[in-house]
């Protein structure tokens, strides 16, 4: 078979491996990615389940792709669009709800219904997110320095940080720090009285995660939340047309317009190395591809323990990638509709339908959902946030029929 | 779902214009005609109706009202003689204006504070550990402003108290047109005029018996497209538009202190604590950095920018709401924050945030204007507010 040397090969195209290509190939290199599937993109593909049903399989709304990657790879000319997604429903056990509108003053009416003081403490504390999420952006994107480095580039670095976090002021820093420490259960009870109010914002705080609302940490993750909120300012948040694969297929055709080459169906089996460096893949087919750069869009566990042989790496560094993490709690529901749900809590079909709709009545509810998961068990009840693509975008689903996406952790 | 206010069978009936507008979440008309300029002149020349209902209104009651709003605002509380009415803005700890709105003290421990945002949650905030009681009557009382040189003798046709000793900023209780009312003698057009609060379930008829006592007197419904004239005239500010509330402003250089906004008179150092004292104090020493005054366009000078065009001179034809740039010379030393053409002193006029050394009176400066698509400045000079300040306004009645 043909040997042919790439400047990069690139193990699995998901949505990250696919960014990665199209920036390579920007820079001028030479590369090729191998995806396993017949679908590219991962975790956001979209693909048809039943006939005339297509569903955003895992990954279903789009919250942090970096507003300067669409801009990068111009993914709008290569298909994007992202299509607002406004509204959190909350339906209450008592008949009741809770929405978070659009708009601003129907938020604040509907808080008002259920607490005048939430209602204003709402429009303070999303300043106070806003500003926060100002300060810890541009961090985000900065390669941490060493602390324990005595370089002069990294003690600059070092320097650089303490002076934006000085910049900040003494109120602002507090805030991040209790950020940063507490639970979001905590963090939302300093805010807030009305039970649903603090339970759907404390889901933001826990989603993708393991953990509870009263763990330590997820306060921070509120914080990320809002970050996708100040991107939201730049239509970068909400539901992709044609599903979360769309968000895929964009990168992918930036990717080719680049210069890049994509194979599906290439299963990759291992990473080869010679001399202690990766020099390029062995596929499952049995061809053999030589690159300079081997990239890899995998989890670590698989990327090292999977593709390479654990003799070919360090002890100590397998050993810690052993012992990394990888903990889901989530799982993904996809419905097919004959027709919309009517909610006991607000019946009928209307605009509550076409935003998120949150089963989260309260902290209580959600810190329980995760107890069955700290033990091992399936929550009995969990947290759930659904969305009707559907009605987002009518091609999903055959017309007058509809589909539920229900991510339930 | 935005609401009407409790006047909207009545205005929506009569909004030709459908030119609705959002306030504080109701929906209220911009202009009733299609254009405001009748509207405007009858608050200038005869009497005009203005539905005011969405300001939000408070209920403070109980033995420590009066500690607890001397503690609120800047002004001196103790001094708000029973049925008096003060204008006054109130900060933040920092001395930075949340708001601003008007107090009237209706009982010795009874009274009401109107704001333009949302502030319950402030209110209760500055009233821990105070025996008071406040309560968001905004949904339930409806208001409406009768204002022009006509207001006083429309209102007295409907009026059980006599109106004429109803001094400028003082209230009354009565019955208009048979309706349990409060009348106070405030506006924000700068001329005689009354607010009349009533149970929101009464509205429709209240408007109904002020219209008819009106019809005599030229008086028509007037939109937020003629009142935000008036008020510009008048040297009012205007919220969000103005000012930006210290509690809602991302940054620092957003807020204003009162003496910034022109307010530093409401300030009273000779009172007890109150909130943003400290802060005040000093910045009453070293002096404010911004200074709010009118500028006065001049008119050669805007002539001129459209004569080298070929143009005739263009104005505004509504009070614009924008940041307009100021200059001295190639500095730039503020901005203007509101402006429109005066029809009643035939004048561009603008409020303007000037640096305190270039905020006397007389100071001349430049206004940014884009003429043809290019953007000129016009020669400006620094005034006094209000621009339009009748004797009408304050005076009392004595005449039989």
């Amino acid at each position: 078979m043909k040997r042919r040397e790439y400047d990069a090969v690139i193990v699995g195209g998901g949505h990250n491996g696919l960014v990665n290509a199209a920036y390579l190939a920007r820079a001028g290199l030479d590369v090729l990615v191998l995806e396993r599937r017949p679908v590219l993109g991962g975790a956001a593909v979209t693909e048809e389940i039943y006939p005339g049903f297509h569903y955003s399989v895992c990954s279903y709304v789009v919250s942090l792709l970096r507003p300067e990657i669409i801009q990068d790879l111009e993914l709008a000319r290569h298909g994007l669009e992202i299509l607002p997604l406004e509204s959190t429903f909350t339906p209450l056990p008592n008949d009741d709800y809770l929405v978070r509108w659009a708009d601003h003053d129907q938020t604040r009416r509907e808080l008002y219904r259920h607490s005048p003081r939430d209602a204003e403490a709402y429009d303070e504390f999303g300043k106070l997110m806003l500003q926060l999420a100002m300060a810890v952006k541009p961090i985000l994107g900065m390669a941490p320095p060493d602390p324990g480095s005595m370089r002069p580039g990294n003690l600059a670095k070092m320097a650089r940080l303490g002076r934006h976090f000085r910049d900040l002021g003494s109120e602002k820093l507090s805030a991040l720090v209790k950020l940063m420490t507490m639970s979001s259960a905590d963090y939302l009870d300093e805010w807030f009285e009305t039970e649903a109010l603090k339970a759907t914002m404390a889901a933001s705080g826990i989603i993708g995660t393991f953990l509870g609302p009263r763990s330590p940490g997820t306060a921070y993750v509120l914080l990320h939340h809002y970050m996708g909120e100040i991107d939201g300012a730049f239509r970068a948040w909400g539901f992709a047309r044609g599903g979360t694969g769309a968000v895929s297929e964009a990168i992918a055709s930036a990717a080719r317009r680049l210069g890049a080459e994509i194979r599906t169906e290439a299963p990759v089996e291992r990473i080869l190395n010679e001399d202690g460096r990766a020099v390029g893949v062995a596929l499952e087919s049995g061809e053999e591809i030589r690159a300079r750069l081997v990239v890899s869009g995998l989890d670590p566990k698989r990327t090292f323990l999977a593709l390479l042989d654990p003799d070919e790496l360090p002890t100590e560094f397998v050993d810690s990638i052993r012992r990394f993490r990888i903990r889901g709690s989530s799982g993904k529901v996809n419905l097919a509709l004959t027709e919309l749900p009517s909610f006991t809590a607000l019946p009928g079909v209307g605009p509550h339908l076409r935003g998120a709709m949150s089963i989260s009545p309260s902290v209580e509810y959600l810190e329980r959902a995760y107890d069955d998961a700290k033990y091992g068990e399936f929550s009995r009840r969990p947290y759930m946030d659904i969305i009707i693509p559907s009605l987002i975008d009518p091609v999903m689903a055959p017309p007058g029929k509809h589909e539920m996406s229900i991510f339930v952790q | 779902m935005l609401r009407g206010t409790p006047f909207h069978p009545r205005t929506a009936a009569l909004c030709q214009a459908q030119n609705w507008r959002r306030w504080a979440g109701y929906i209220v008309a911009g202009s009733y005609e299609l254009l405001h300029d009748r509207e405007y002149f009858a608050i200038r020349t005869a009497a005009a109706l203005i539905d005011v209902s969405p300001l939000y209104k408070y209920h403070v009651t109980g033995p420590d009202a009066e500690r607890f709003l001397n503690r609120l605002i800047p002004r001196d509380v103790t001094r708000c003689a029973l049925h008096q009415v003060l204008y006054t803005p109130w900060c933040d700890q920092a001395g930075k204006v949340i708001d601003d709105g008007t107090l009237s003290r209706l009982d010795a421990d009874a009274f009401r504070l109107t704001a333009a945002e949302p502030n319950l949650r402030w209110l209760q905030d500055v009233s821990t550990g105070l025996d008071v009681t406040i309560g968001d009557i905004t949904q339930g009382l409806a208001a409406l402003a009768l204002q022009g040189p006509a207001s006083r003798e429309i209102l007295q046709q409907v009026s059980d108290v006599s109106l004429n000793e109803l001094g400028f900023f003082r209230l009354t209780h009565a019955r208009v047109a048979g309706i349990p009312a409060t009348i106070s003698r405030t506006g924000y057009t700068g001329d005689l005029g009354f607010e009349i609060w009533v149970e929101a379930a009464k509205a429709v008829p209240l408007w109904d018996g002020i219209v008819q006592a009106g019809a005599a007197y030229g008086l028509i419904p007037a939109g937020m497209l003629a009142l935000d004239v008036a008020r510009i005239e008048a040297g009012l500010p205007l919220i969000d538009v103005d000012y930006i509330p210290a509690n809602k402003a991302l940054i620092e250089e957003r807020k204003s202190s009162p003496f910034e906004l022109d307010l530093g008179w409401t300030v009273r150092f000779d009172k007890g604590p109150f909130v943003g004292r400290r802060a005040l104090a000093a910045e009453r020493e070293r002096g404010p950095e911004w200074q709010f005054h009118g500028l006065e366009i001049e008119w050669d000078s805007v002539e001129r920018l459209y004569a080298e065009v070929g143009l005739p001179p263009g104005l505004p034809t509504t009070a614009w709401r924008t940041s307009v740039p100021i200059y001295s010379g190639a500095e730039q030393v503020g901005y203007a924050t509101s402006g429109c053409w005066s029809p009643v002193l035939k004048q561009y006029i603008a409020l303007a945030h000037l640096r305190s050394g270039w905020a006397s009176p007389g100071t001349r400066l430049e206004m940014e204007v884009t003429v043809e698509h290019r953007r000129k400045r016009a020669e400006a000079r620094v005034v006094r507010k209000p621009f339009y300040d009748p004797p009408r306004k304050r005076a009392v009645e004595t005449a039989t």
